[in-house]
């Protein structure tokens, strides 16, 4: 068995930071490999090392056992390496055929785009790989799945053979991820060789042929699919033993504290992006919403927050109307919000901790006498909140940029759990943490549960959802699909319903 | 649910079509009485549609009497508001022409009843006036495409409409005049292009910069040099007049379309050859990708830095052709602030048009239009006062960007620097 690609040694340091440290890895000709990391573990430098976005300080790449150098994505192509990149590469106001042809154009006449090949081209490309596409649609009107298969035909369109796939699944339905796997397939069927990059452990385990397990930047281990359990996975890449299950015991809810009735909401763009929307949260219990991104859960979070007006509906915050209430107002009647983009809605990178940890109740008392600012108390707080909710941090006075997502995470939860709360809204709390953030975040969720607050669990990771929640509701395009008990569902229920499809229909068919 | 959001959507169209429906009915009323009870009974207005001097084979003139022709266009706009109070139009485009069209030609009818208008003289005069906004504007549409604003247009103009009568007075021949402010329009913006792509410059300050820069250095060069020197640095004579044969024959569209100087050919060619160059040639789709999406681009090898500073080097030099036009197309020597805004109108003629060269062509016609009426309207000793005419193209500017004409999308990644 030969070695289609070998990385040697690759070393990468950014400043203040060693992404790569002397990193090997190699991909079996007709093989998938799957490289396993946490977010930060330096997948993405390495990929993209070896696509020519970056350079590497140290190390050497061998393509079918020559070395080469790669000193930009041109490079990559001509030496049949392709990327699909997690967050998708393409020109929403552009049809396929112009998505594909881009940077390679064939002309006709010596100047005009040639469109009709390249669309005949995908055609073929499409047959070939079971990759149904319609080459002459708008990117901006094709569902993820469908731009996913762009990507490829992208990518095989340029005769690449070694595909690097960067986190393929984190936009997709289970029914969608089911449909890429059949692809792949195919794809190492027609001769390709596929590097996987994720850190779903499940998938690791359904469709690698050889596992590469990243840590802080360097390899940690390599291991057959067959002598791997997630346990172990999960060991090797948090470097500890981590429970994989959320323990918590039954819900007892109690009254509602949230009533929404028939919300519809517009997005800054002024689409209706959420569509009629009724559920209620009680005291004491989760209620998980699940879905693909973009299907209406961000500006519902928004308009529960008084971060989007309504467009018409009503909202009952303890059987009080909330649906012209300012943000300050909401989070004063006991709301906590953690929000989707930690970084532009939950925190100011830019001040310090200990500021960053009094945001929401900087004009009172302990934190403010009149007009001006109390230190003392300030101080006193970060240093209590800092320690009690284990944010890893040389000083308070560092400002909130300088830590990992992890401890920003824990910044957010410390500042908006610390005051007495009725609501809590979390929007994806745990996404892009490492493992050991997570399991500590997801803990102090179901302990806000316990104490008797109501929690909004948003998320688009259908295993936090169902590890966390006591009723789910499913949103797809703006409304909810159903609202069902966690216990009596299934993830292919919830999937279903995320695509759209209630599965009633869908057997009746 | 699925009512309930139909509901929705349909309240939303119900409302813009009230709303355009009220419009015209209010725009009905104002042209009744307004113009209706202004305009003397049995009084002519005669539309002259032959041009002084013109090849084109003469007709006789379009004479029209003023008050039914008032109460006609009073009833069509009207009427259209009911239809579209009662039925709904589809198309938006319809409305706003004929809502334009309507008042516009009431106004005309009022403002000239018992006189002679030119109308000919007038479309001609609004094609030769859209030109240095068309070139601005064209200018706009190939830096933005490619994500970078230029709005230095105006001294980018103002600076090639001197170098260009200097050089061809000195010369003494204009087509060294027109290349050199094409050369001059080309430097500026690729110094723009340095700043904001190299250093990451902000892109309005360092447009704004070479405004002040192009007014302060033109009027210093101006009055310290050229006032005392006319004849040696500031008189260059314009370009011709050229008349295609045969098509300049053609009455009305003979003289409006086919006798022009070469500047107004030439931006004419220009808008045909952008249109094809961005939407039909592979440097006009990597152009889309960088402005929309350059990330996208990158990786696919194309080079964002170099087809960014590419195209605003070239709309540059399109710029410096449009500075080229005020001195040596049209007067023959430099005043200070001579371009008196027209840049910046160029730019919401980009807005307009929607990012698309002839749309951008379009509407520089309409702000050219705005131009020309008002200077006719002086002529015609309308009782308004000469200052409010000559807001009207700038007037017509505001209204645009406002977006009461529905909102334009420009370039996804518009004025946003490119990081690696």
């Amino acid at each position: 068995m030969t070695n289609v690609l070998e990385l040697r040694g690759i070393t990468k340091r950014f400043p203040g930071v060693l992404a790569n440290d002397k990193v090997d890895i190699s991909l079996r000709e007709g093989k998938i490999l799957a490289l396993l990391g946490e977010n930060g573990a330096g997948k993405s430098t390495l990929m993209n090392i070896l696509y020519g976005l970056y350079k590497p300080d140290e190390g050497k790449i061998f393509v079918r056992g020559r070395e080469v150098e790669i000193e930009g994505p041109n490079d990559a192509i001509s030496q049949g390496i392709g990327m699909v990149h997690q967050h998708f590469m393409l020109v929403p106001v552009m049809t396929v055929t112009e998505n594909v042809m881009l940077g390679i154009e064939p002309v006709r006449g010596g100047v005009f785009l040639d469109r009709e090949k390249v669309a005949k081209r995908i055609k073929e490309i499409s047959d070939q790989y079971g990759l149904e596409v319609d080459p002459h649609a708008y990117i901006k009107d094709l569902p993820v799945g469908i731009q996913q298969r762009v990507e490829i035909i992208k990518v095989l369109y340029r005769a690449a053979d070694i595909l690097i796939l960067d986190e393929p699944t984190a936009v997709l339905t289970p029914q969608e991820v089911e449909g890429l796997f059949k692809i792949i397939e195919t794809l190492i069927k027609g001769g390709k060789s596929i590097i996987f990059i994720t850190h779903k452990l499940k998938e690791v385990l359904a469709i690698a042929d050889d596992i590469t397990v990243l840590r802080l930047g360097t390899v940690v281990g390599s291991i057959k699919p067959q002598d791997a359990t997630s346990e172990i996975l999960a060991t090797m890449m948090v470097g500890r033993d981590v429970s994989l299950v959320v323990q918590k015991g039954p819900a007892k809810p109690a009254e509602p504290v949230l009533v929404v009735e028939n919300l519809y909401v517009r997005n800054e763009r002024q689409h209706l992006t959420v569509q009629g929307v009724s559920f209620n949260v009680r005291k004491g219990e989760i209620l998980g919403v699940a879905g693909v991104q973009g299907n209406g859960q961000t500006e519902l979070v928004y308009a529960l927050t008084g971060l989007l007006p309504l467009e018409s509906g009503s909202i009952h915050l303890l059987d009080e109307p909330i649906h012209r209430a300012t943000p300050r107002d909401i989070l004063e009647r006991g709301v906590a919000h953690i929000p989707e983009d930690r970084q532009r809605h939950g925190l100011i990178l830019t001040f310090p901790i200990h500021d960053n940890l009094m945001l929401c109740t900087y004009y009172k008392d302990p934190f403010a006498k009149g007009i001006s600012l109390q230190p003392v108390s300030i101080f006193k707080n970060a240093e209590e909140l800092v320690e009690q909710y284990d944010v890893r941090t040389p000083s308070i006075y560092l400002n909130a940029g300088t830590l990992s997502g992890g401890n920003q995470q824990k910044v957010i939860v410390a500042r908006e759990f610390s005051r007495p709360i009725e609501l809590l809204i979390a929007s994806q709390p745990t996404r892009g943490l490492d493992v050991g953030s997570i399991e500590y975040i997801h803990k102090q969720i179901i302990k806000k549960r316990d104490e008797g607050a109501g929690v909004l669990l948003v998320s688009s990771e259908l295993d936090e959802i169902l590890a966390l929640s006591d009723r789910i509701a499913v949103m797809y395009k703006g409304r909810i699909m159903d609202i069902l008990d966690a216990d009596k569902t299934s993830k292919e229920q919830l999937g279903l319903l995320m695509a759209g499809v209630h599965p009633a229909e869908s057997s009746r068919k | 649910m699925n009512n309930s959001s139909i509901d929705i959507s349909s309240a939303i169209e119900r409302r813009r079509r009230i709303s355009f429906g009220v419009t015209l009915l209010v725009v009905g009323l104002v042209i009744y009485l307004l113009f209706g009870s202004n305009t003397k009974p049995g009084s002519l207005t005669t539309f002259g549609l032959n041009l002084l001097g013109s090849q084109a084979i003469e007709v006789s003139d379009l004479v029209i009497p003023a008050l039914p022709a008032v109460h006609l266009m009073a009833a069509i706009a009207v009427f259209t508001g009911a239809y579209q109070l009662a039925r709904g139009v589809r198309s938006t485009g319809w409305l706003i022409g004929i809502l334009a069209f309507t008042f516009v030609f009431a106004f005309l009818m009022w403002a000239a009843q018992d006189k002679s208008f030119n109308l000919t003289g007038m479309l001609q005069s609004s094609l030769v006036r859209a030109t240095p906004i068309a070139l601005a504007a064209l200018c706009g549409v190939i830096s933005e495409r490619a994500a970078v604003i230029n709005i230095g247009i105006e001294g980018i103009m103002l600076m090639s409409a001197l170098v260009a009568v200097v050089t061809a007075t000195v010369s003494g021949s204009l087509y060294v005049g027109l290349v050199s402010a094409i050369i001059m329009g080309g430097l500026v913006a690729a110094f723009h292009a340095f700043l904001v792509i190299r250093f990451k410059v902000d892109q309005i300050i360092s447009g704004v910069a070479i405004n002040i820069f192009g007014a302060g250095a033109t009027s210093f060069i101006s009055s310290r040099f050229m006032a005392h020197a006319t004849d040696k640095l500031n008189n260059s004579g314009t370009f011709p007049i050229i008349a295609i044969p045969g098509l300049s024959k053609i009455p009305v569209l003979g003289p409006v379309l086919f006798e022009n100087n070469l500047i107004v050919y030439l931006t004419i060619l220009l808008v045909i050859v952008m249109h094809i160059m961005l939407f039909y040639t592979p440097w006009g789709l990597r152009t889309r990708a960088v402005g929309e999406h350059p990330k996208a681009a990158d990786t696919l090898g194309v080079n964002v830095y170099f087809m960014r500073f590419v195209n605003v080097t070239l709309g540059g030099m399109i710029a410096g052709l449009g500075g080229a036009y005020f001195t040596i197309g049209s007067v023959g020597r430099f005043d200070e602030i001579m371009t008196a805004g027209k840049g910046f109108i160029g730019l919401a003629a980009m807005v307009f048009g929607n990012w698309n060269p002839i749309g951008a062509y379009t509407s520089s016609l309409i702000f050219g239009f705005a131009d020309s009426l008002q200077v006719k309207l002086q002529i015609l000793r309308v009782p308004i006062p000469s200052e409010f005419l000559l807001m009207a193209p700038y007037i017509v500017t505001m209204i645009i960007l406002t977006g009461v004409v529905g909102r334009a999308i420009p370039p996804a990644a518009d004025g946003q620097p490119y990081e690696k």
